[in-house]
Formats: C-alpha cells, sequence, structure tokens
C-alpha cells in the first residue's frame, strides 16, 4: 500500500479497495516501526489522524468525498496546527501549541484529508541539511550515513521512506527542492503568492513559499490543487485562478524549447552530476522539445543576495520570540534585558543566532545602503535575467544541487560551504519563479535531482514536463531499501 | 538677550476605525485587558497582517484636509525594537513614503494673528500595547488591547515659536480630525498624544538650537506647561554656560518637570526595512476624487461662511467654528431663532461663560441648542427682556425647567408692554422718591442722562424686572420732564 502513489490511493479509496483507517493505520504503523531509523518526525499524532481517517470514510459513504479525501499526509513542523505541537524544530517553540491552523493545513483538512503529524526540520527553516534541528539531524533513507537535505528534510525523508505519501514543505532558497532531490522524490516550489503563508512559520517572507513533495509530478499536482490560491488572510498571496494542475499533465513536449543556463554547469558541479542531468535533458529532446544553452549573468551574486535579505528578513521576524508571552523563556530572569538576552540565547540553536546576527547587522545604520539595498538591487538584476531567458525559452533546467546528498556532518563546521549547497536553487526564490526538482539518477546510491523552472504561474507547465519526463523513466520509482 | 523658542511637534491621533490597522480586533476603549487581542496582534509565530483599507481612507481625507500632497504609492516598514509590549519585536510604521506628504495649517493663536503652520507629513502605524507597572507585585503585566491600534501620526515642521502657538496648532489638528470623524479626538483616553521637539536661540538667529524631544504630554494644560518649562530650562541652561544635549525627555505633570530619558547615543538603531507581509499602497486619482467629494466642510470654510453669509466677525466666526460641537450647536440654534449674531452673543456669551465656571464641554452642556434658540426667539419677539434671558438660561442651566416658556410662566418674567400698567408703575416710584426727582430736575441737561438710571433701575425692580426697559425710559423722560 504504501508503494503507491497519491493518485493511486486515492483511486483505490474510490473504489473501495481500503478505507482511510486502513490507510491511516498503515503509514502510521510504519511510522511508529521505521522513523526511529530517520528521525523524519517532531510529533505524530495518531488519534487525531483515525479520527480524521474515520470522518473521511463517513464522508465517502455519504457520497460526498473529493479526490483526496482520506489521503494521509504529513506537515512540515512550520505550519501551525491548531492544538498541536507546533516546533519549527527550535527549542524556542518547543512547547508550543498553536491555537490555530494555517490556511494550507485549514485546506487539506477541509478536503477530509488526514494529518499523520508534524516532520522534521532545519531549525526556523534555516540550512541544507537538517542538522539544525533541535529535535536532531534526520538520516538519509537511501544511506543513513547522508544528510537528506534541508530544510524540508522531514518531509523528504517521510516521503522516501514512505512513511507518508506526500507532505508539505516550505522554501525560502531551496527548502523544497534540494531535499527532494537529495531523497529521490518530486518537489514543487511554486511562484511566490501562490500559496497563502498564514500560519506558516516565517523565516525569510519575501523569499518563502509552501509547496508540495511527494513522489511525482502528477501527486504533486493534486496536493497543489488544494493547496494553491487567494488568501485574504495573506496580503502577498495572489488574486489569480487556480487551474486543475492535473489538466495539461499529459500534453506532449513537441516544441518545447528548453534552455540550460551555462552558469549552472560550472566547476562546482560533479562531473556524475552533469552527466545525469544531461542524460535527463537528452529524454525531452526524445520527447520533442529543443535545447539551447542561455546565461544568467547574475547567478553568482544570488548567494551574497540571498544571505543579506533573507538573513534581514529574519533579523525582524524572529524577535517576536523573546520570551514574553509565549515559547522558552529562561530561568529566573534577572530584568528584562537577561530576560530577553537568555532566553534567546538558549532558546535559538547557533545558524539561527548567526542569521539573526548577520540580518541585523545588514540593516544596521549606516551599513543598510552598503548591504540591504545593494542586496535588493541584486535581487532585481537576477529576477531580469529570468525574464530575459524566457523570453527565448519556455522551461529552464540544470541540476538541482551541485552534488548528491553529502555526509552527516561534512559541512557542520563551514557555513559558507553550506551555503554553497544552495547555489541553483537560491536564485529561483529571489525571482519568486517557480521550481521543481524531480529525481534523474543515483551517484554511488545518493539520488540526482533535475531542476526545471518555469515564468510566473506556470506550475502547469513544469508539472506537464516532469510528469511526461517520469512517464518515460522510472527514476522516481526506485525506493530505498529501506521504503521496501 | 531675547530668546526664541522653536518648536515641532509630533501628535499621534487614534483613528476611528471599527477595527485595528492590521488585523480584526477591536479598537474600543476600556474592555479588559488583553480580551481585544487576536492572534495578530498577539504576534503569535505564522501571523501575517492585512491592511485595514478604512485607516487609508482616514489618512487620506486628513491629507486632503491640510491642502497635502497625497502619497499615491506608500510603503509600510519594521522599525525594529525589544520592549515587551510591542508583541513583533517591531513596529509597523511609515518612513521613506508616507501616505500623507507636506501639507500646511492655519491658527490664530491669538485675535487677528494668522500663523501658518508648515505639515511636513503624516503616516500611518500601528500601536503598541500597554505595560501595567502596579498590582503585579514587582512584576509588569502586560496589556496588548492598545497593541495594533491605527495612529496617524502627524508631524510638523518646527514652525511654532510659543507654547501658545503650539497650542492653537494642536487645538487645530483636534478640529480638522474631528470634523473629519476620523479621530474621536479624546485626548484623555489617548486619542491624541503628543510628542514636542523644543530648542531656543537668539532672536534673529538662523540656526536651530539643539533640541529636545518631549513625550508623553497628553492634554491641552500639560502641553503648555511642558513646553514653557522646557523653554525655559533650556534658557537657564545656556544663560548659566551649559549646552543642551540632544535627548529624549519625559514630562512629569505631577512636579511640571521633564527629566532625561535616554540622549541621543542611547537611541535605538531602528533598522528600518520595507514590511515584506505588506504591498506598497498604491492609490490612484479617481480614489482620491471619491474620497475628495465626501469631504465634509472643514473648519477654515465654515469660518469664510460665517463671515461672508452670516456676517460675523473674523474672531467669533473663528471662535464658533474651531470645534464641530460647537460648530454644529451654533448653527442649530441659529436654525432655531434666525438670528445668527443673537445667536453667536449667545454662544460666545452666556453659554461659554457658565461651560467655563462649571468647566464642562459643549456636549455636555444641560442647555440644548434647541432650548437656547426657543429662548433667544422669546428675547426677539419682547415676551422678555435681556435682564429676563439671563435668569431664563439660567434657570434652564440648573435644570429648573424644561423650555423657556415654561420657565418664564414659572416666574412670571414676561415682559410688561402695557403703557398704562408701566406707567403706574413710573408714577409710584415718582411719588415715592421725591428728593431724587427734586435733585433731577435741578441738574444740568448733561447730567441728566447718568441720574436717570436710578429711576430706571427703581421701576424694573418694582416691577421684578419684567417691564420693556425702553418702555420705561420713554415714560421717565416725559414725566419727569
Amino acid at each position: 500500500m504504501h508503494n503507491k502513489t497519491i493518485a493511486e490511493l486515492a483511486k483505490g479509496l474510490a473504489d473501495g479497495e481500503f478505507s482511510s483507517v486502513e490507510l491511516t493505520r498503515h503509514f502510521l504503523g510504519r511510522i511508529d516501526a521505521l522513523d526511529s531509523q530517520y528521525n523524519s518526525f517532531i510529533t505524530v499524532t495518531p488519534e487525531q489522524a483515525l479520527a480524521q481517517a474515520e470522518a473521511a470514510d463517513a464522508t465517502r459513504a455519504a457520497g460526498n468525498a473529493k479526490t483526496l479525501t482520506g489521503i494521509p499526509i504529513a506537515h512540515k513542523d512550520i505550519f501551525c496546527t491548531n492544538g498541536v505541537l507546533t516546533t519549527c524544530a527550535s527549542k524556542m517553540l518547543s512547547n508550543f501549541i498553536a491555537p490555530y491552523d494555517a490556511t494550507v493545513v485549514e485546506k487539506f483538512n477541509a478536503t477530509g484529508m488526514v494529518s499523520l503529524g508534524k516532520t522534521n526540520m532545519d531549525e526556523f527553516a534555516m540550512g541544507s541539511s537538517n542538522e539544525n534541528s533541535f529535535f536532531g539531524a534526520v538520516k538519509n533513507p537511501w544511506d543513513t550515513n547522508a544528510v537528506p537535505g534541508g530544510s524540508s528534510g522531514g518531509s523528504a525523508a517521510a516521503v522516501a521512506a514512505r512513511l507518508a505519501p506526500g507532505a508539505t514543505g516550505t522554501d525560502t532558497g531551496g527548502s523544497i527542492r534540494q531535499p527532494a532531490a537529495f531523497c529521490g522524490i518530486t518537489g514543487l516550489k511554486p511562484t511566490y503568492g501562490r500559496v497563502s503563508r498564514w500560519g506558516m512559520i516565517a523565516y525569510a517572507s519575501s523569499l518563502d513559499q509552501g509547496g508540495p513533495m511527494a513522489r511525482t509530478a502528477e501527486d504533486c499536482a493534486l496536493l497543489l490543487n488544494e493547496m494553491a490560491g487567494f488568501d485574504p488572510k495573506d496580503s502577498t498571496s495572489l488574486k489569480k485562478a487556480v487551474p486543475d494542475y492535473t489538466a495539461d499533465l499529459n500534453q506532449p513536449l513537441s516544441g518545447l524549447r528548453i534552455g540550460l543556463p551555462k552558469e549552472y554547469f560550472g566547476k562546482e558541479l560533479s562531473a556524475e552530476m552533469s552527466e545525469a542531468i544531461m542524460a535527463a535533458v537528452k529524454e525531452f529532446e526524445k520527447l520533442g522539445a529543443t535545447v539551447q544553452e542561455i546565461s544568467l549573468p547574475n547567478t553568482m551574486l544570488a548567494i551574497p543576495s540571498y544571505y543579506i535579505i533573507a538573513p534581514a528578513e529574519a533579523s525582524s521576524n524572529l524577535s517576536r520570540f523573546d520570551g514574553v508571552r509565549y515559547g522558552y523563556r529562561c530561568d529566573n530572569p534577572e530584568n528584562l534585558e537577561d530576560l530577553y538576552k537568555r532566553s534567546r540565547g538558549e532558546g535559538f540553536g547557533k545558524e539561527v543566532q548567526r542569521r539573526i546576527l548577520v540580518g541585523t547587522y545588514a540593516l544596521s545604520e549606516g551599513y543598510y545602503d552598503a548591504y540591504y539595498r545593494k542586496a535588493q538591487r541584486i535581487r532585481r538584476l537576477i529576477q531580469q535575467d529570468f525574464l530575459n531567458a524566457f523570453n527565448e525559452v519556455d522551461l529552464i533546467m540544470g541540476p538541482t544541487t551541485p552534488t548528491a546528498a553529502f555526509d552527516l556532518g561534512s559541512n557542520t563546521d563551514d557555513p559558507v560551504q553550506m551555503y554553497m549547497e544552495d547555489i541553483y536553487t537560491l536564485a529561483v526564490n529571489l525571482a519568486g519563479l517557480p521550481g521543481i526538482s524531480v529525481p534523474a539518477g543515483l551517484i554511488n546510491g545518493r539520488p540526482v535531482g533535475l531542476q526545471i523552472l518555469a515564468g510566473h504561474f506556470k506550475e502547469s507547465q513544469l508539472l506537464n514536463a516532469a510528469h511526461q519526463f517520469q512517464t518515460a523513466t522510472n527514476w522516481h520509482q526506485l525506493a530505498p531499501n529501506a521504503g521496501q | 538677550m531675547e530668546w526664541e523658542a522653536v518648536i515641532g511637534l509630533e501628535i499621534h491621533v487614534q483613528l476611528a476605525t471599527q477595527s485595528k490597522i492590521f488585523s480584526g480586533a477591536s479598537i474600543a476603549f476600556g474592555a479588559e485587558p488583553n480580551t481585544q487581542a487576536c492572534a495578530v496582534d498577539l504576534g503569535l509565530p505564522g501571523i501575517l497582517p492585512v491592511l485595514n483599507e478604512k485607516a487609508v481612507e482616514m489618512a487620506v481625507k486628513f491629507g486632503l484636509g491640510v491642502e497635502a500632497e497625497i502619497g499615491m504609492k506608500s510603503v509600510f516598514e519594521r522599525k525594529n525594537y525589544f520592549y515587551p509590549d510591542l508583541p513583533k519585536g517591531y513596529q509597523t510604521t511609515q518612513n521613506d513614503l508616507p501616505i500623507v506628504g507636506p501639507g500646511i495649517i492655519e491658527v490664530e493663536p491669538e485675535e487677528g494673528k494668522i500663523r501658518q503652520i508648515r505639515i511636513h507629513h503624516a503616516h500611518l502605524e500601528e500601536d503598541a500595547g500597554k505595560s501595567l507597572h502596579e498590582d503585579f507585585h514587582g512584576m509588569t503585566g502586560i496589556d496588548l488591547n492598545r497593541a495594533g491600534t491605527p495612529l496617524l501620526e502627524i508631524v510638523s515642521e518646527p514652525d511654532m515659536r510659543s507654547a501658545k502657538e503650539a497650542i492653537a496648532y494642536i487645538k487645530a489638528i483636534h478640529s480638522i480630525v474631528t470634523y473629519l470623524g476620523i479621530s474621536d479626538g479624546n485626548m484623555a483616553e489617548g486619542s491624541m498624544r503628543c510628542d514636542a521637539n523644543v530648542s531656543v536661540r537668539l532672536k534673529g538667529e538662523e540656526k536651530y538650537g539643539t533640541r529636545a524631544e518631549i513625550k508623553n504630554i497628553n492634554s491641552f494644560k500639560f502641553i503648555e506647561k511642558a513646553i514653557n518649562h522646557e523653554i525655559e530650562r533650556q534658557i537657564e541652561l545656556i544663560e548659566d554656560g551649559g549646552k543642551v544635549v540632544q535627548e529624549t525627555r519625559l514630562y512629569d505633570a505631577d512636579k511640571n518637570e521633564t527629566r532625561s530619558m535616554r540622549s541621543k547615543e542611547e537611541a535605538n538603531d531602528y533598522r528600518y526595512f520595507p514590511c515584506p507581509d505588506l504591498l506598497p499602497v498604491e492609490l490612484d486619482e479617481a480614489y482620491i476624487e471619491h474620497i475628495r467629494a465626501e469631504m465634509p466642510e472643514l473648519p477654515k470654510q465654515k469660518k469664510q461662511r460665517f463671515i461672508d453669509e452670516l456676517g460675523l466677525s473674523s474672531y467669533d466666526a473663528g471662535v464658533l467654528s474651531a470645534t464641530r460641537p460647537m460648530a454644529e450647536y451654533f448653527e442649530q440654534v441659529k436654525e432655531r431663532c434666525g438670528d445668527a449674531k443673537l445667536a453667536a452673543n449667545w454662544v460666545m456669551g452666556e453659554l461659554s461663560g457658565q461651560m467655563n465656571k462649571d468647566g464642562v464641554e459643549i456636549e455636555q452642556s444641560p442647555v440644548s441648542a434647541a432650548q437656547l434658540g426657543d429662548l433667544i426667539k422669546r428675547v426677539m419677539d419682547d415676551t422678555i427682556n435681556g435682564k429676563a434671558a439671563k435668569q431664563v438660561f439660567a434657570a434652564l442651566w440648573s435644570g429648573e425647567g424644561a423650555s423657556a416658556d415654561e420657565i418664564i410662566e414659572a416666574k412670571g418674567l414676561k415682559q410688561v408692554t402695557d403703557t398704562g400698567a408701566i406707567a403706574a408703575v413710573v408714577d409710584e416710584v415718582l411719588a415715592n422718591n421725591p428728593q431724587q426727582v427734586e435733585q433731577y430736575q435741578a441738574a444740568p441737561e448733561d447730567k441728566r442722562g447718568k441720574m436717570v438710571g436710578f429711576f430706571v433701575g427703581q421701576v424694573m425692580k418694582a416691577s421684578k424686572g419684567t417691564a420693556n426697559p425702553q418702555m420705561v425710559n420713554q415714560l421717565l423722560k416725559e414725566k419727569l420732564g
């Protein structure tokens, strides 16, 4: 049952092959039996899940089921869930029970989906390896010596290990696509403004975007159908009709123009990775697409620009965690300043503190122009690069990451090396574009991700290309041994 | 040496929206602590602000009211600092691109002296909560009801030269915002709060002196006192060879003094940057015109109309148009009695006198505009004379009757206009005062005018004030020869 895709599970439920309660019990059983190896969940909510599954079965019996009614899913622990611990993988929120649901959670609940629990992540979504979690590192199901990627590492690992058929993630600089690539699953980062950020704990508000993580592009389309849409509670969400993202999946790709940015195939890219990506591109040519080299000249500036803008916003977004109203508070504060200093010093992990400091510095008087304003200017240049490119081609392709998953602990001493992991993904957030990572091979038994990018609100086109690729290849069907 | 003060004011006006600037919670005053704070106001993780369009509309109204440039694109920024009653660790406010640009306001600090005060800009922002230091046994309580209340911060240029001018300016702002209905203007409840930037310089000097900012001055009385105190402090300091330092000072109303709160060096670096959760506010001409069409008559226009159409003096028109309740009251009295000048005299005379004496505002006047209008009508139709009218007014004020007519009846104040009846009283008075009559008749013509007053007084007294004074005068002159 756990090897079925969401689309297959939905059919099974519709055909009465199994009930949502049976399905939910099955996944809860797998989490119980296997997750000690991966640490992909922070909180599992069996009672709530079974209650939701029963309700879903009742809805189906009454003839009111929708496509995804009764499908279990896991939520990244960055989404607020009413009455359930919502930690953002931080000591700071290790006792925080959200009094409301994020819009994404509310939408899934409304459609009758079942929430299995909350997945592990890098603390406050800051990290590329899922090693920055107060609840411990997550391990890659393909190789437990490897990281699963981050920050949505728990969601990626849970889906890869078949502990959940799909999960929510968030992507600020690659946090859906990079772990999807490392764990051999499919992850979509939608256009900024496509999915409501209400109830999604902010890291960098102008870059954060929630999206689906599943095994196939088709499953991502099904999930995005539920997630997307304008939310009056999020001023940055867009009033734009939501298409049926499954409608165009089977469009032929003949005549599709694919651009390969030369900057994405530079010296930091491993030879094996380059080979795997070029093989994937070949598949698209076989499907009728044409390929040309393009240039995104400001690619290298994405890292410095991102690592100013994201920490700047984070330094402000995380100010509310002050030990005054909720969350972690230090013992016996001597005075107000002591309360702030120790609650934040003890409540936040190292990487979070590092980014708060960087962001505070970048925004401070006398440095604002040199850092924040300049970073915003670069951001516009990067956006322009993409707009120019999309005048020539329909989709941009390249590797999601420079290498396959690295070993746990190998990058933890060098934050800048860790930041380099995001070189192909960051620019997409700066430009607000949609991007998807699809499995495209293995290097030494560790998965490789192909990243596909499209113009704003062209998710259907992305999903179409990804689905056609998955019709022609079987990389997405490979499972880690653990998943069998 | 002659010193001159230079004063600029920052006035925070609480806007009269139903809900907060970025959330749906109520802003009603006086609720139990933390009962009007929702997830957004508490700064819970994952919450997002949504701008209250009413607040934008009100800000634009103000801008149009002070003939300001409207910011067609304004941007909310975050002002970052830590404080327990600031739930998010930043205040969402406007900085580089405010919604209201430079404007101007005309004030009349004293009769005939018109001053133009320039407004630098006005911007929208959210209020913080309140820290409560009492009743918590050495700890601090936080009430977040006020957090997120919409404020319009109106920043003036340093165009005021005395506390009196500052007061006139604040009153003018108060008048405009209450006329526009964008604030209740209730200073006691904090709907208008004021910070003053004060410096002094030698008269004739071009350069400004170093300024101090005085915070926490929240009534007309305290503002005047605090500014005057600060001016004196600075002059004394300089004359004693000292230097004013740039700092924030807190006004203590109990001690009537300001004391240093923090110096420039200790000031926060607020790390302003555009709030990524809110889009820029972009307005178009059609929107502005729509609001312009809905603008009520403002004090300046009302004053001009009072002068042009009602024939009032500039000063009277100014006083009567100064506040919306005053203007409304006056216009109702005028409608009721039909005579603008009499209405003006009564509102500015008897009514204002009583209000001052009892310390009440016009909204609480025990004499309604209709009652006063009816009273004036009785003077106009000669039912009562002026003296009796004052008695009737006093009786209405103290609640002795529901209408002027009722009081006139009960007190028997109806004016006697019957010549025979008045002549009888006159004869009686002359008969009872033979000595005075003799003196009068012996006096030269130019002294007689004054002496007739005695007889008028006696006749009025004998008629219990009801005799028509003109007729009494007439008859006395005839009978005394």
